[in-house]
């Protein structure tokens, strides 16, 4: 078992470097000098050799991608080209908002996903299971602009006009501070991934409560929350850690549209100013922290995965 | 007779879509009695066994009837009427149930002592639990101790599982236990021994059983009773004795007819002559798992070779490395003296075209987007320069040489029977009409009624087409039908070789003794 | 040993439903395909014929001067630069749907040939291609659209292609995954011990049969074109201004969703409403997909 979940950590090493290599490689396909670019069509040759050296451009490009993941591990990632500063300056505050929003939606959703998948199961056909089977169908297919921009016309403008459509802090002051602006933004993330986990979660459950074993232990005259609870639920877990976490996942990247539609000040904010901007510095950091938190997720669901497996787990026996 | 156990009358299934499952089915058992159930995949049998315990699989109702338990203690009560805490109580402890597959039976994330004590628990067993699955576990032949009782479901072989369910059944001491061909899957030695242990559990605690199976020579070991159902009506039913040797049903009639006859005479074997066909120390390893070492067959022109074995034995990478399909041996295959070349796509178009294959299963071997026209075409287009109306015309030849109406040809695999497609499996490997067939455990996946008509087209075909053949099988049954030797493959070894007639009567290897002893006959 | 008699065949009713239109048929009995189709029916109809229709019905083209900002004048008033909201609205979806289509195209052709090559060829080039699509697996599709963006800017042909390659490794999955499970049928070997080329091996025997899940795919991967242009617009970083598209009229209109509540509402709906369509359509395909395979083992 440990070598396997060892080879599981190996491969997602080697996944992340790759990914380095892709957002490096991604950004050489830039059009044009960016010394050039910075300094202006005006600049003086010597001027722009002399950006180009403090840039490191005129070394060879596979001494600046080492270059540039060695500043990765020493938390160095680079200078961004329109504040003229370090980016882990420009991210740092950035990073802890928009985690507060994931968490918070983590936190909701996945015990709010998998107890209506269950509940959904259990009531298999009828009347209640088709509304809330329907109902996800419906929502799991709107893009996260479209739920946010509901939710303003509902609870923040023409309907009700209880909660604020835009984030209130002044810069500096840490999100928390008002509860308020929060609600709308880790609403609507919820709403977009619970219905993956719900429709999951009924689909994997619906397969378990048919298997023969189930079958077997409604047989052998056992109640049937005993049945759900021993014989039923431990199955889900694997494959619903698997989904869990491709939907936890997901919110990494929800999240940018998100932050957008809110002007909440986080991480994906400043991806979308960074893309307008064409500062690739913090384009780089930004896609790389995303991809990090990808793969370390998935990485989790299927330690969990392994572990839940009994036949993984004893195989030293055998 | 006393009082049955358990009686069923007038029991009726429907769909939920209205379609009958079963219709008016009624038959009661004694205590320490066995009654077979008998009948063919979709005949009812086991919906029928289920509504015993009260159950119904989803998408089925009970329209009717009633199903009377008598337990040990207490009044005689209607299961059918009662509520489902009442049914629940009664579920495990006074009528029981052992599945068909117990590797899904069985809950895979829970130790096995914790499933079988789990039953005692819920039923509030007076003693000590476990003292209890100890005792229950020696009593259906396994090891009672705590390390054995940790164990996963997984670390158990398929005849251990299928003893851990036996013991789950008999661990209340229930009047009832329900039986739903619990050894399909496992090999005849096991079966042997399954059935031994369910004979002596039931005489010893004079428990009622209701055994559901489709092999009648299981029935004629086993039963004191047997119940014949067909297409979800009771067809007939009666004392084992007199059904087997007088059965009054056509259906029944047929089903004795197709069991193969251990003690019918072979063919003359046809006089020798070269080899066309020879296997030489063929060796193949996956890792350091060795699943073949050093096979010789030889087959000699116009004969059949029945290979047997069970599950596990090589015989299927025997076959499949003859054909072809298996690359990774060591060893040669020659025809006619020419040794050929391990991978099909490296032998030559007559090569390919002289040995032909039919898998085990006609569900699987044909593709379920082409006719069947399409699908006996390929070879010809393959393997030989006919034109298309040449094709045509001899698709339609082998159709008819393998008595399938004409009008299935345009037809899809899904929309034939599976003995149709069989026979449509088999008309593609003799379109071209080869040297040498293997045919794979063609019988293993059809209905036993259809067997027999599968295996008595191959015996007329190889004699009007005059090929040598490979029939591999599990059932020694089988051979004085189809074959005129016999090699007995076990472990990846040949362990036993030579004419039917003196290997059935006079078995050299104590395996084959070990076979030929325990396989059920009527 | 002799067959008394023969089995019956099956009833000539199973047999008169031909495969290949199956899956669709079997679909089509779920409610949620009809709706699905109606509701999908709708959108395109607007969006097609839109931008002929939008000038014919008031008078206006998508960008020239209708009115003071803010005017409720027609039928729904004018935007922040005086723009007739109904027109751009009735012009917005063309492109949007001209793109989803390419891309899910693009990435369905790309994505069902790796799998399946993938799938059938197994050994070193499925290892190969498989850990390839975990390294783009593991950005969300969003965040990719977003970094090629950042680098050769917000060009048409580049959100299709962009959008059409993340689909490909997702789509590759499910293709592989059909075909390994097909790769280890009778028919396969059949074919194989016949010789026939492994092409042909790939598109007569393998394809026909991953056709359901394939199908399943294209109705999921619209949805998901359609959200993902969609939010680029929105963002401002796919169709770019003065071109009427749903996505940029949002960006552009919500500031004023009070005033000129239209200019959002209507583009969110339309987006919804085809969202919600395509995924019914291809939930209906699913549920029948799993049906049949759910048949075939009982």
């Amino acid at each position: 078992m440990t070598r396997l979940i060892v080879k599981r950590l190996l491969v997602s090493l080697v996944v992340l470097w790759l990914v380095t290599l892709l957002v490096y490689v991604a950004t050489l396909l830039l059009p044009g000098d960016p010394a050039r670019a910075i300094l202006g069509q005006q600049a003086t040759p010597e001027r722009i050799a002399a950006l180009q050296h403090q840039l490191h451009l005129d070394e060879p490009v596979w001494q600046r991608y080492l270059t540039w993941l060695g500043g990765l591990f020493t938390g160095d990632l680079g200078t961004s080209t329109s504040t003229q500063g370090p980016v882990t300056a420009l991210l740092a505050d950035r990073v802890s908002a928009s985690l507060v929003l994931l968490v918070l939606a983590a936190v909701i959703a996945t015990p709010l996903g998998l107890a209506l998948g269950t509940w959904s199961a259990m009531r298999r056909g009828r009347a209640t299971d088709q509304a809330v089977s329907g109902i996800s169908l419906v929502i799991a297919a709107l893009p996260e602009f479209v739920i946010g921009v509901a939710l303003i016309v509902l609870f923040a403008t023409t309907v009700f006009k209880a909660l604020p459509s835009v984030t209130l802090s002044p810069p500096g002051e840490p999100v928390w501070r008002q509860p308020g602006q929060l609600v709308l933004p880790v609403a609507t993330l919820v709403l977009v991934v619970t219905p993956y986990i719900t429709r999951m979660m009924r689909a994997t459950m619906n397969e378990v409560l048919d298997s023969g074993y189930v079958e077997m232990a409604r047989l052998k005259g056992i109640r049937e929350r005993t049945v759900l609870v021993r014989h039923a639920l431990p199955h889900a877990v694997g494959p619903v850690a698997q989904v869990v976490a491709l939907q936890l996942a997901w919110l990494a990247g929800g999240v940018v549209v998100v932050e957008f539609l809110f002007r909440y000040p986080g991480i994906g904010q400043a991806l979308i100013d960074a893309v307008g901007k064409r500062d690739v510095a913090v384009v780089q950091a930004v896609t790389l922290l995303i991809a990090a938190v990808y793969i370390v997720v998935n990485l989790l669901a299927d330690v969990i995965g392994i572990l839940a497996d009994p036949r993984v787990r004893t195989e030293a026996l055998r | 007779m006393t009082d049955p156990v358990l009686e069923v009358t007038g029991l009726a299934v429907h769909t939920t879509a209205g379609r009958a499952v079963l219709r008016d089915v009624s038959y009661a058992i004694a205590a320490g009695e066995v009654l077979a159930l008998v009948g063919e995949s979709g005949s009812g049998k086991t919906t029928a066994g289920l509504a015993a315990l009260g159950h119904f699989r989803r998408g089925l109702v009970c329209a009717g009837g009633t199903v009377t338990l008598r337990p040990r203690t207490g009044e005689p009560v209607d299961l059918l009427s009662l509520g489902t805490a009442a049914q629940r109580r009664l579920r495990g402890s006074a009528v029981s149930y052992i599945p068909q597959d117990p590797a899904l039976s069985l809950n895979p994330a829970l130790r096995i002592g914790l499933q079988i004590a789990e039953v005692l628990r819920t039923h509030g067993y007076p003693g000590s639990v476990e003292d209890r699955v100890a005792e229950v576990l020696a009593e259906v032949g396994l090891p009672a101790d705590e390390r054995y009782r940790r164990r996963y479901p997984h670390q158990l072989s398929g005849g251990q599982q299928q003893r851990v369910g036996i013991a789950m059944a008999f661990a209340c001491r229930p009047s009832v236990v329900v039986l739903d061909e619990p050894t399909t899957g496992l090999d005849v030695m096991t079966q042997a021994l399954v059935l031994e242990t369910v004979r002596t559990l039931t005489a010893e605690h004079g428990v009622a059983a209701l055994y559901i199976t489709h092999d009648l020579a299981v029935v004629a070991q086993l039963a004191d009773r047997v119940a014949v159902m067909y297409q979800g009506d009771l067809v007939e039913c009666g004392p084992a004795d007199r059904v087997l040797r007088t059965p009054e049903h056509a259906y029944t009639k047929r089903l004795l007819a197709a069991v193969p006859d251990l003690s019918a005479r072979p063919a003359p074997a046809p006089p020798p002559d070269d080899a066309v066909l020879a296997a030489r120390g063929i060796h193949v390893a996956y890792g350091r798992q060795k699943v073949l070492r050093g096979v010789d067959l030889a087959l000699t022109r116009g004969e059949c070779v029945l290979l047997l074995g069970e599950s596990g034995s090589g015989k299927t990478t025997l076959s499949q490395c003859i054909a072809g399909l298996n690359r990774n041996f060591t060893g040669t295959v020659a025809l006619e003296g020419t040794p050929l070349a391990s991978a099909t796509r490296q032998r030559s178009t007559d090569e390919r075209r002289r040995i032909q294959y039919v898998f085990q299963s006609p569900f699987s071997s044909l593709n379920p987007r082409k006719t069947i026209a399409q699908s006996i075409e390929v070879p010809l287009v393959r393997l030989t320069a006919l034109s298309r109306t040449q094709r045509r015309e001899r698709v339609a030849e082998m159709l008819d040489r393998v008595r399938l109406r004409s009008d299935l040809a345009d037809r899809l695999p899904d929309q034939l029977s599976g003995g149709e497609r069989q026979r449509a499996a088999i008309a593609r490997a003799l379109v071209t009409t080869p040297d040498v067939l293997v045919c794979d455990e063609v019988t293993s996946a059809l209905d036993v009624s259809v067997q027999a008509a599968i295996v008595d087209l191959l015996g007329e075909l190889r004699r009007e087409l005059g090929m040598a053949m490979v029939f591999v099988t599990h059932n020694i049954a089988l051979a004085p039908e189809v074959a005129d030797r016999i090699a007995v493959l076990r472990g990846g070894e040949i362990v036993e070789e030579g004419p039917v007639e003196t290997v059935l009567s006079a078995p050299s290897h104590s395996y084959t003794r070990e076979l030929l002893d325990t396989t059920p006959r009527l | 040993m002799t067959a008394v008699e023969e089995e019956a065949t099956v009833p000539a009713a199973a047999a008169a439903t031909p495969r290949a239109a199956g899956l669709i048929r079997t679909a089509w009995a779920f409610p949620q395909a009809k709706v699905g189709t109606a509701l999908t029916a709708i959108v395109v109809l607007v969006a097609v014929l839109g931008p002929w229709l939008g000038p014919v019905l008031t008078g206006h083209s998508t960008t020239d001067f209708a009115g003071k900002p803010f005017k409720p004048d027609g039928l729904t008033g004018t935007d922040g630069l005086g723009r007739d909201v109904l027109t751009r609205f009735l012009a917005g979806g063309s492109t949007l749907l001209l793109y989803a289509v390419l891309a899910t195209a693009l990435g369905l052709v790309l994505g069902a040939a790796i799998g399946m090559i993938a799938g059938y060829r197994g050994g070193w080039l499925d290892a190969v291609l498989m850990r390839g699509n975990d390294v783009l697996l593991s950005f969300p599709q969003l965040v990719i659209a977003l970094l090629a963006i950042a680098v050769i800017g917000p060009q048409g042909w580049l959100l299709v292609l962009v959008i059409g390659l993340t689909h490909a490794p997702r789509t590759a999955r499910v293709a592989r995954q059909a075909t390994v499970a097909v790769r280890g049928q009778d028919y396969i070997r059949a074919a194989e011990m016949y010789a026939v080329p492994r092409s042909q091996i790939l598109l007569r025997e393998i394809l026909p049969n991953i056709t359901g899940p394939l199908m399943v795919e294209v109705g999921l991967r619209l949805t998901y074109s359609i959200g993902y242009l969609a939010s680029l617009s929105f963002l401002g970083l796919g169709i770019q201004p003065p071109a009427a598209d749903w996505g940029l009229m949002i960006n552009e209109n919500r500031i004023a969703l009070v005033v000129q509540p239209w200019g959002v509402l209507l583009p969110v709906v339309a987006i919804a409403l085809l969202a919600v369509g395509t995924n019914l359509v291809a939930d209906s395909l699913a549920s029948a997909a799993a049906g049949r395979t759910r048949k075939v083992r009982s």
